[in-house]
């Protein structure tokens, strides 16, 4: 029996969506609010030592502090707050949320709460439970204002402050772009078979077409990476990539650069003094 | 401090088998990305070394085959396995699953190359799409880059062996070597998760990471991965491997190795492989040499029921396998508990690895007295 919505629909759904996303990321990336003016490398170093320190923290109220800095950088960077909230708290608790709760009972520790059935809440369960989520939903946050408040080709630009060498820069922009043009592709592909078919296709048909759409998809991926490489020769590409390294930084940038590095030593600090 | 065993027997078994479903069923909804959170920053640094060298071996090994192009080829390839793990895979019952795709990347483009392209796929999931943790990039790659496309190569190469491009046999062997890939990843992921709640707590033994020790990790990823995950790996890697065969046989021929040639290929495989396993065996105790953790807090018998007497009547003979040497190591010479459940972890990776290996020499032995 074929599912309500059936493979090829969910697939053509997924796609919509990730599009959707990274267009909601191009507009935000283009306001005006403080994080988007910042320097991306800044923004890279900034937020990744915020990360860190969430990652490291020992201490409850520090991961929740630092989440108290990604919503006022959300605010100042005019990132819509419902939107910051929703993706983080709205999808957690499905995933870490689930994958927490049974830590609550199953962890030894003293009695918090005894629950019907023999259910007894330890205070180290509840305290591990509020740990994991604390810190996958900090964490998911601060990549979430590093990924909307930049635009992807500055964001891997900014990469080379990290020390990734210049060829793999590449490499990651070129297929972010060719993602975006394979998601077309599939999408039409996905939709011209949809128009032409009446009816529900039976499981097994649905897979047969997925895995010869997986197969075609390869095919014409090959032929372009041939085509791109003939385009690349004749614009002068011989082996290796020049960018254009247009960044300066801004007294304002180098401001920000080490607030947000001295905030992270503080949290990194303070996190080692346990909860 | 009572223990885990005590706590699960407080509620009797019923109480662990809700428990167990709740784990079982959203580990196995989810493709293996680790979020930020899930793993101490030691883990994620190991894991980020670990990972490196592959691919630095990835990016010489399309230089070598590539050359020029290998920057436009690769962009390409990793396009396709992002887009791979994006397809909805119908099940039966209505529902779908995702694939990796990493067997199918590892069998087309060689395990360098392929775990290459799936490992920028999931770098740039987790850089623009927030998919998978960035501090987690480093185990992602590895489980997914790194595990899943060599134990993939290996088996296809083991089951496949030198029949034609357009065998039969080929399908059955990327059947196998999908389930077998992904079955590998979700037992290293699950000792990633395992090892956290051992190493990092805070000074009252509340973890920190990850909660589940390993006689729960493990057997709540690899079940549910066994039954649905890995049977969704090798089913689209083998119906795309047949599709191939059918309509575009060039692409089977990707890799470089030709039907003849793919022993000698399979060989430097295996030696990766065999690295990146040791690799990781060393790796596993440097998390005990780790500072600031307060796992000396951990009594000795609280060790030995955290990882020996807590195991499910239902659980597979490799649980009694690991756990019964254990035991030996805990009472006997070594003393230091920790350290026999971190020799029980080495011990149960090698296990697999020997069975794995064993039943590989076997295939391939048949295969190359019955051509």
């Amino acid at each position: 029996m074929a599912s309500p919505r059936g493979a090829i629909e969910r697939t053509l759904a997924e796609i919509g969506h990730v599009l959707e996303q990274s267009l909601f990321a191009e507009t935000l990336s283009r306001r005006a609010g403080l994080l988007q003016a910042l320097d991306p490398r800044v923004k890279v170093v900034g937020l990744l030592s915020l990360l860190i320190a969430v990652s490291v923290s020992r201490n409850l109220w520090v991961i929740v502090g630092l989440y108290g800095v990604a919503l006022g950088l959300a605010v100042v960077s005019r990132v819509p707050l419902s939107a910051f909230v929703r993706r983080v708290w709205f999808v957690l608790p499905f995933f870490t949320g689930l994958i927490a709760l049974p830590a609550l009972f199953m962890t030894p520790g003293p009695t918090l709460w005894s629950l019907p059935f023999g259910l007894v809440v330890t205070r180290t369960g509840l305290l591990t439970a509020l740990f994991l989520l604390a810190r996958v939903g900090t964490s998911v946050s601060l990549a979430l204002l590093l990924i909307w408040t930049t635009p992807w080709n500055t964001l891997l630009k900014a990469l080379s402050v990290l020390r990734v060498p210049d060829g793999f820069i590449l490499i990651l922009a070129m297929t972010y772009r060719y993602i975006a043009l394979l998601l077309g592709i599939v999408d039409d592909m996905f939709l011209s078979r949809k128009s032409r078919v009446v009816g529900r296709l039976s499981t097994a048909d649905e897979r047969r077409l997925l895995a010869a759409s997986a197969g075609a998809l390869l095919g014409r991926s090959l032929q372009l990476s041939t085509e791109v490489y003939l385009a690349m020769q004749s614009r002068g590409y011989r082996g290796r990539p020049r960018t254009l390294d247009t960044f300066s930084l801004t007294t304002r940038d180098w401001a920000w650069a080490i607030g947000l590095v001295a905030l992270a030593a503080l949290a990194m600090w303070l996190g080692q003094l346990g909860g | 401090m009572s223990t885990w065993m005590v706590a699960l027997r407080r509620g009797g078994w019923t109480r662990l088998g809700v428990v167990y479903g709740l784990i079982a069923a959203w580990l196995a909804t989810t493709a293996m990305h680790i979020p930020d959170g899930y793993l101490s920053p030691i883990t994620a640094v190991i894991l980020y070394a670990l990972v490196i060298p592959f691919w630095y071996r990835g990016l010489q090994a399309l230089r070598k085959q590539v050359n020029a192009r290998s920057v436009p080829m690769m962009a390409l390839m990793a396009s396709f396995s992002f887009i791979i793990m994006m397809f909805n895979v119908p099940l039966p019952g209505g529902t779908t699953g995702h694939a990796v795709g990493a067997t199918l990347a590892a069998i087309l483009l060689g395990p360098d190359i392929g775990g290459l392209a799936v490992s920028i796929a999931l770098i740039i999931q987790a850089l623009f799409f927030g998919d998978g943790g960035i501090t987690a990039i480093g185990a992602n790659c590895f489980n997914m880059g790194v595990v899943m496309p060599y134990v993939a190569w290996w088996v296809y190469q083991a089951v496949g062996g030198n029949t034609p491009l357009t065998a039969s046999r080929r399908v059955a062997a990327a059947a196998v070597a999908g389930w077998v890939a992904m079955t590998a990843g979700a037992l290293i992921t699950a000792i990633e998760f395992g090892v956290q709640p051992m190493f990092f707590t805070a000074a009252d033994g509340t973890p920190l990471y990850a909660p589940y020790p390993l006689d729960v990790a493990i057997p709540a990823m690899i079940f549910p991965h066994m039954l649905v995950a890995s049977v969704i790996e090798g089913a689209v890697t083998a119906l795309v491997i047949a599709y191939l065969q059918r309509s575009n046989q060039a692409a089977l021929q990707l890799n470089g190795a030709a039907p003849t040639g793919a022993a000698a290929t399979g060989g430097l495989s295996y030696r990766a492989l065999w690295i990146g396993l040791a690799a990781l065996i060393v790796a596993a105790p440097l998390g005990l040499l780790a500072p600031g953790t307060a796992w000396g807090e951990w009594g000795s018998d609280e060790f030995a029921d955290l990882g020996l007497s807590y195991v499910p009547t239902g659980l597979a003979q490799l649980e009694g396998v690991w756990g019964a040497p254990m035991a030996d190591y805990e009472i006997g010479f070594l003393g230091n508990a920790s350290a026999g459940y971190v020799l029980s972890a080495v011990l149960g990776i090698a296990i697999v690895v020997g069975l794995v290996w064993l039943l590989t020499a076997v295939l391939a032995r048949r295969q190359t007295t019955t051509p």
